[in-house]
Parts: structure tokens; sequence; C-alpha cells
């Protein structure tokens, strides 16, 4: 068959060299191909080998996201005094430099991993591919992966975790959430941190950062949480021992769960176009 | 600025793409980016004048198309236009709405440089192995 008459197109591949197919050609000597795949395929391949580990060894990955400051750490701190004793917790720490926060859990006697990213700003499913290298996963329920404080790129990024936890302190604004609507769209559950400090901050409403959340079609749950007294924090424990349950129940039906917001690589398997 | 890690995703499966084609050169790249996506085009721009240097698409350009934010709604089944800060329904105002466009990141389509005869090859061998480019 030559090139030139086009006696090579037959009814078996006509399609393919259409207008629009996956071989037409553009121009003499060229040729387009239609890929329809996810910018951070590479990412996403990883993270679903991660997430296939966690759920081999039974652990709940949750990814915890805020801006700078907004108190994930100190969150994990009072999580693990209040539960070390009934879950086994292990902890990977993001940041750009130091290893502070994984001092900080490692003296509350569970294992904590940094990853300091130099000036990523972001963890990636590689960064934490290598993290659980030095972590028996065996002995863990609980996975937290501290993202690197930052509101915008880590929402980006499949890491292979279950869930999402975004932080909103209530010094930084409650129109937060429509100011970063792809971190916060994310969200399994939006923590409202620091309310001690609401007594004193009359600018934050609560209501009105739930309502945000809301306009971003998101169902999540808007709780509020104050670390510093370790009675407020049951909401979010109480949201955390559900999550256990429910991943132990998908887990015996031979399931996986995903946040409940894909980054689109996920739901492009779905997507008519993705098998013309 | 993760449009520059996004941007070197994007050409390493480029580079796949160019070698499963025997393409001597990539001449153009499309992708279809919605504003949900996290990823800022301009940005995304820059950072390809950058990552593409010295690669097999160190000449192509990149075309980047812009899809709209639009929701359907669970409560009265309308599709509608929203912004990235407001994903209710336009016609009823109900949150309970899914995202039917605009958190896309996806590389649509590849131009290559192929000489005719690498070509019909590569054709055939994918016809023959069903390799889809999915």
């Amino acid at each position: 068959m030559c090139d030139t008459c086009g006696c090579n197109v037959t009814p078996g591949n006509r399609h393919l060299v259409a207008p629009g197919g996956k071989f037409s050609r553009v121009d003499k000597g060229k040729t387009a191909v239609d890929v329809l795949q996810n910018l951070l395929s590479e990412n996403d391949h990883q993270a679903a080998h991660n997430r296939s580990h966690f759920d081999q060894h039974g652990v709940l990955a949750i990814n915890l996201m805020s801006s700078p400051g907004a108190g994930k750490t100190s969150l994990l701190e009072k999580t693990i005094d209040a539960l070390k004793n009934r879950y086994r917790i292990a902890v990977i720490e993001g940041d750009l430099e130091t290893e502070n926060d994984a001092q900080r859990i490692r003296d509350k006697g569970v294992p904590a991993i940094q990853i300091t990213t130099g000036n990523a700003c972001h963890l990636d499913a590689h960064m934490v591919h290598d993290a659980l290298h030095q972590l028996d996963l065996k002995t863990i329920d609980i996975l937290f992966i501290e993202n690197v404080g930052n509101l915008v790129c880590p929402a980006s990024f499949d890491l292979g975790q279950h869930r999402n936890l975004t932080l909103l302190s209530v010094t930084e604004g409650d129109d937060k959430p429509a100011k970063y609507p792809v971190m916060f769209r994310a969200a399994d559950l939006v923590l409202l941190t620091k309310t001690d400090l609401l007594a004193v901050l009359d600018d934050f409403n609560p209501d009105q950062a739930t309502q945000y959340v809301r306009q971003l079609a998101s169902e999540a749950p808007v709780l509020r949480v104050n670390s510093r007294q370790a009675a407020q924090l049951n909401p979010w424990l109480d949201w955390l021992e559900q999550e256990v349950e429910i991943h132990r129940q998908c887990l015996a039906r031979g399931e996986s769960h995903r946040p409940a917001i894909q980054p689109d690589g996920a739901r492009l398997h779905q997507h008519p176009l993705a098998h013309p | 600025m993760h449009e520059l890690s996004v941007c070197q995703s994007m050409l390493a499966q480029v580079d796949a793409i160019a070698m499963q084609h025997q393409a001597s050169r990539v001449t153009g790249i499309t992708l279809q980016i919605g504003p949900l996506s996290g990823i800022e085009p301009g940005l995304l721009q820059q950072a390809f004048t950058l990552a593409r240097a010295g690669g097999v698409a160190d000449e192509a350009t990149l075309l980047i198309e812009s899809l709209p934010i639009r929701v359907k709604c669970q409560r009265c089944n309308q599709e509608s236009e929203a912004t990235p800060n407001r994903l209710v329904c336009g016609h009823c105002g109900d949150y309970h709405t899914h995202l039917i466009s605009g958190d896309e990141m996806l590389l649509a389509s590849v131009e290559l440089d192929v000489d005719s005869q690498t070509r019909q090859a590569a054709d055939e061998q994918t016809f023959s192995s069903g390799v889809k480019y999915v």
C-alpha cells in the first residue's frame, strides 16, 4: 500500500485518519496524535501505586493541607495524644526546610519521616513513595501526610491518600474558601482551627466560612476545633474514627476509596472522549 | 510555581509519544485546561519555553484551550455556567451540583514530524498490537 493515493485507508482504520482522528495528517510529513491524558499522569500513576500499598496493609492515609501556620502539626500532636493507645499512627511531614515538625511528632512517640522539598511548593506522589520506604506499613493504622503549607499547589497533586483534610485557622479570614476554590473544593473535611481566638476576633464568621465552602458545591463537613483544649477536638476525632471504620469496611469488600473530588485524570477513565 | 513541574510531566509524556511514533520532532502540543485545575495557562506558557529547551519539542508551539466551568444540578437537573468560587446551580441556586467541565488538565493532542516510511511502519505496528494512546 502506498502513502499517496489513500489506498492504505481501510474501513478499519478510517476513523483514525478522519479529521480529528488519531492519525489525521495536519501537513505533509506531520501526524497529529490525540492523547487525552492527564498532564500529571506520571504522578497519578505513582499515586495509584501508593494507594494500593496503603490498601494492602490496611493503612488509612490522610493528606493535611492548609496555609503555613494554620495548626497542622499542633493538631497532629494532640490527635496522637488522644488516639495513640487505640491506633498505630505515623506521619510524613512536608516542609521546604528543617526537621522541626518531624521531631515534634517523634517526641510524641510515633514514627515521623520528614520530606524537605527544597523550594518545591507541594508534595508529590514520588516524594511520598520514597518516604514510604522508610516506614513499615504493616505496623500502621493511620498515616497522616502533612503537606507543605500552601493553599494553592498541594491541591493539584494526588499522593495516593484516601481523604483530604483542609485546615482554615480563624486568623486567616472566613473568605479563604472563596479565594482558594481549588484547594477547598478538594477537601473531604474542613477544620476551622484556633477557634479559641474567635472570642477576640469579631471579623471571622464560621457560618460564613461554611457558606463559602457550600458555594463550591461541597458537602464536606466544616468542623470547629481548638487544639489547645482536648475536649474541643472531639468532632475531629469522631470524624477520624468514622473514616477508619469506613476504610475497614471498604477493604473488607475488596474496594478502595478516594477523596470525593478527583483531579481530572481519575475521572477521565469514564470520560466518553477517552475511548473514541 | 508548580506549572514548571506540570510542564515537565507533560513533556515526558510527549517524549514517550514521539518515541512511540519514531517522530523526529514535535511541532505542536495542544492542552485543555479548566480554571479549576489549579493551573494558570499564562504561567504554563512561560514554563514551557524553559522546559522544552533541548528536547524533542524544542521548537513546538503550545496551544492551550481554555474550557468553561459548567455544572449540572442534582435537584433541577439543569446545566449552567459557573465561576470558580461559585459552583451553585445557575437556575435554582442549589449547591448540590456536579462539575461537568472546568477542572481539566489534559494533554489533548500532539503534532509530530514523521517521515512517511516510519509513520506507516508505526501505524501498522499500532494497528496490529491494538495499542491505544489513551
